[in-house]
């Protein structure tokens, strides 16, 4: 159960490899989370992450495996995380993602298929199963990773911010369909963090590590934000930068 | 379903309520999971199940005539201002009174209360001749000679059984006055000196604590009285407590109470006690309940409520009352006066809270970042000294905490059991901290 500091104790990870997930559960398994399941897609990487959750202070972190390519096996993954958990589970954190190339992919159609796959199919699946057992369960809550990137589309991205836009969308209204079932929805819009993700890509002002993303959900989790930046600027500079004429967006964001 | 929390009104869920009025319904209530919920009045997440049913217990309010020696038996879901109202015209009073009376009965035996008298008069389950309880394997009427039994009900926050009805003795008085005597502190080892030393010429002790970060801090009031008698006074009455007369109608921004706003009021408090008076004539609802007078107080503390920690350690380790004074203080959490009393034997009955030594209640706001891991340290100062924290207060201790201070938890879980096997019995604090697992 989440605790009077909105702490939880059994948190289930759908990319238990991503590393600002990874952030975050040292956290909470600091804090208050003492069943860590993640899921993924390399089971080495995903027993790496498992120890460390351990370390941190879970105690235990079993491990499920799956392909965000395989859209039909959302449904299972989820429920074999729900069983893996063995309790109620008070947190399910969405970190699935890939940024892609967008050069090489964008006249691609299987690769630009498979991006829109594991950034926006599989999420979307796997949050149908989601949103039936945690109202069934009739409480608990969902972290949803979006990005600054799909508040508006860059030209230079715009596959991976074209997917991600979707779930962002998607999420807000998934969000309020929730209201009076005990259940409720957290949407994380990072701006550019330095991860594997993101490794020998050129760093944008206000690039962050995982840290300040992580220090940023956990205390939007303790205070019910519905949507959380990092940093927190970043809603103030996109509520002016996403009116920029189209042009001047071009030039400033796709330089 | 409704949206439901603790007094504390943090981590608020949605369950579906239930009221009952008949042990035939809280029979067949208990034919699926439940948690019983009297008033709400304890500060966490005792009274609640998320997702799940809560079964209001207020509709079970009958109170008999008192017997000639004060023995009344006692609907579960009657208030303690209820039953006050019903008996003092004839000269009785509730043997243990919390700071509120908005209690239930049942709520209080549950979490077994204690009040200022605790150090003579222990628990309010030491003054139960008679408890009647439902659990899923039947109805049992247990007496103090049942043994542990009967005791396992008493502070077993609602896991064990829906208790329907009890007999207690009520204390007979000839006024509903108190004569305190009240002395002020300019520091913490003075109030606990004086209070080792003469507590026990008092029915009642208890002493407020200044824990904002200023010079003053450890600073005291300790207000000490018995009930007056009719020689005592001129025209002496037995009239029911005053209801609320003021309200909290909306809850407050944020931040309302900070470490400025708090120590200002803090001192303002301690401006108007006298250093030193004695005998002083006080309406009982103003010695035992001056919170009641403003509804829905917890209000005040914002929208993301408030906690109360609350422990107790042995005489011994009197040195953590003043650790857990200095910390709070240093880390300029905000915290409204504290409340310190010296507990007296504890009763046998395993989740009991009350050991003999000092307890401490804090009441903090939400919010400030340090306070989490600033809680955390002082659990384990408490388990250190072979202390605990109040279950009735808690929102927020960890599993393996709660069994290094509770060390018969074991027992109780066995004992649980019993009365329920398939463990229908539940609420989110017992599945936060994993109570009848043992
Ligand atoms: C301002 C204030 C001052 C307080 N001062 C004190 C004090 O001085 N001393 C002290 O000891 N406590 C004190 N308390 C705590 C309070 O006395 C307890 O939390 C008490 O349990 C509240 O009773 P309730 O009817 O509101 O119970 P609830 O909060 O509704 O329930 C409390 C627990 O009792 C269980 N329960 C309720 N009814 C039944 C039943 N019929 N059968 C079985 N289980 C049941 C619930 O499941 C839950 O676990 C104070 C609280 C407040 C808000
Ligand atoms: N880094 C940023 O700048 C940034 C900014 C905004 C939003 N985000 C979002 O934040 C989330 C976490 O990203 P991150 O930065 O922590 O990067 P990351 O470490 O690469 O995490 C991405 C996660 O998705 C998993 N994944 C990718 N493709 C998969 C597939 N086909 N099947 C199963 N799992 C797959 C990864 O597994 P592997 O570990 O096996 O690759 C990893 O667990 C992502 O949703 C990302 O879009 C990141």
């Amino acid at each position: 159960m989440d605790n009077a500091f909105g702490q939880p104790q059994t948190v289930v990870v759908l990319g238990g490899t991503s590393d600002i997930a990874r952030a975050v559960v040292r956290r909470l398994a600091a804090a208050r989370a003492d069943t860590v399941v993640l899921a993924g897609r390399d089971a080495g990487a995903l027993a790496a992450a498992a120890e460390e959750a351990r370390d941190f202070g879970a105690l235990q972190s079993p491990q499920v495996t799956f392909d965000a390519t395989d859209v039909a096996d959302a449904g299972r993954v989820v429920a074999d995380c729900f069983a893996a958990a063995g309790r109620e589970v008070d947190l399910v954190i969405l970190a699935v993602g890939r940024l892609g190339h967008q050069e090489e992919d964008q006249d691609d159609p299987a690769r630009a298929g498979e991006g829109a796959l594991v950034n926006f199919a599989w999420p979307v699946a796997a949050l149908a199963a989601v949103r039936r057992l945690l109202v069934a369960q009739g409480h608990g809550r969902i972290l949803v990773m979006s990005s600054v990137a799909a508040i508006r589309v860059r030209r230079s991205a715009y596959l991976y911010g074209g997917a991600k836009a979707g779930l962002d969308r998607l999420a807000t209204g998934l969000a309020t369909s929730l209201a009076g079932t005990g259940v409720s929805l957290h949407l994380l819009r990072p701006g550019f963090v330095r991860t594997k993700m993101t490794a020998g890509e050129p760093e944008p002002p206000l690039t962050t590590g995982v840290e300040p993303v992580a220090e940023a959900v956990v205390r939007g989790l303790a205070t019910g934000q519905p949507v959380i930046w990092s940093p927190p600027v970043l809603r103030w500079a996109m509520l002016v930068l996403r009116h920029l004429p189209a042009r001047l967006w071009s030039l400033v964001m796709d330089r | 379903m409704s949206r439901l929390s603790g007094w504390g009104r943090t981590a608020a869920v949605e369950a579906d309520v239930l009221e009952v009025t008949s042990e035939e319904q809280v029979a067949a209530a208990l034919a699926a999971a439940l948690a019983p919920r009297g008033l709400g009045r304890s500060y966490g997440d005792a009274a609640q199940l998320a997702g799940g049913r809560v079964l209001d217990l207020r509709g079970l309010d009958a109170i008999s005539p008192v017997s000639p020696d004060g023995l009344v038996t006692v609907g579960a879901g009657a208030s303690l201002d209820a039953l006050v109202r019903a008996v003092i015209p004839a000269g009785w009073f509730v043997p243990v009174t919390p700071g509120t009376r908005q209690v239930t009965l049942g709520g209080a035996l549950a979490a077994d209360v204690h009040g200022k008298n605790h150090h003579r008069d222990g628990t309010l389950g030491a003054h139960v001749t008679r408890l009647r309880v439902i659990s899923p394997t039947g109805i049992h009427e247990l007496t103090p000679a049942d043994g542990e039994r009967f005791f396992v009900h008493l502070g077993a926050m609602g896991l064990t059984g829906v208790i329907t009805e009890a007999t207690l003795r009520l204390l007979p008085v000839s006024t509903d006055r108190v004569l305190v005597d009240t002395e002020r502190f300019d520091d913490l080892d003075g109030v606990m000196a004086a209070m080792v030393e003469g507590d026990h010429r008092y029915r009642y002790s208890v002493a407020w604590v200044d824990c904002a970060a200023s010079a003053q801090r450890g600073r005291a009031i300790l207000t000490r009285g018995d009930h007056a008698r009719v020689d005592d006074l001129a025209g002496a009455t037995l009239r029911p407590p005053r209801p609320a007369r003021l309200a909290v109608p909306v809850t407050a921004p944020p931040g309302l109470l900070n470490a400025v706003s708090v120590a200002a009021f803090n001192e303002l408090w301690f401006r108007r006690a006298p250093r030193r008076r004695v005998g002083e004539p006080q309406r009982l609802e103003t010695f035992f309940h001056p919170l009641d007078g403003v509804r829905d107080w917890n209000r005040l503390y914002g929208p993301r409520g408030l906690v109360q920690y609350q422990f107790a350690v042995p005489d011994d380790a009197a040195e953590t009352v003043r650790t857990a004074v200095s910390r709070l203080a240093a880390s300029r959490v905000p915290s409204f006066l504290a409340v310190l009393k010296r507990f007296g034997a504890a009763n046998p009955a395993p989740l009991s809270f009350p050991q003999p030594g000092w307890t401490l209640a804090l009441d903090l706001p939400v919010g400030p970042p340090a306070l989490p891991g600033l809680l955390d340290d002082l659990d384990a100062l408490v388990v250190a000294a072979g202390g605990r924290v109040y279950l009735a207060k808690d929102a927020r201790l960890a599993p393996a905490t709660v069994r290094a201070m509770y060390p018969r938890l074991g027992d109780f879980a066995a004992l649980a059991a019993r009365f329920d096997p398939e463990h229908r019995l539940t609420s989110d604090l017992d599945r936060r901290l994993r109570l009848r697992e043992g």
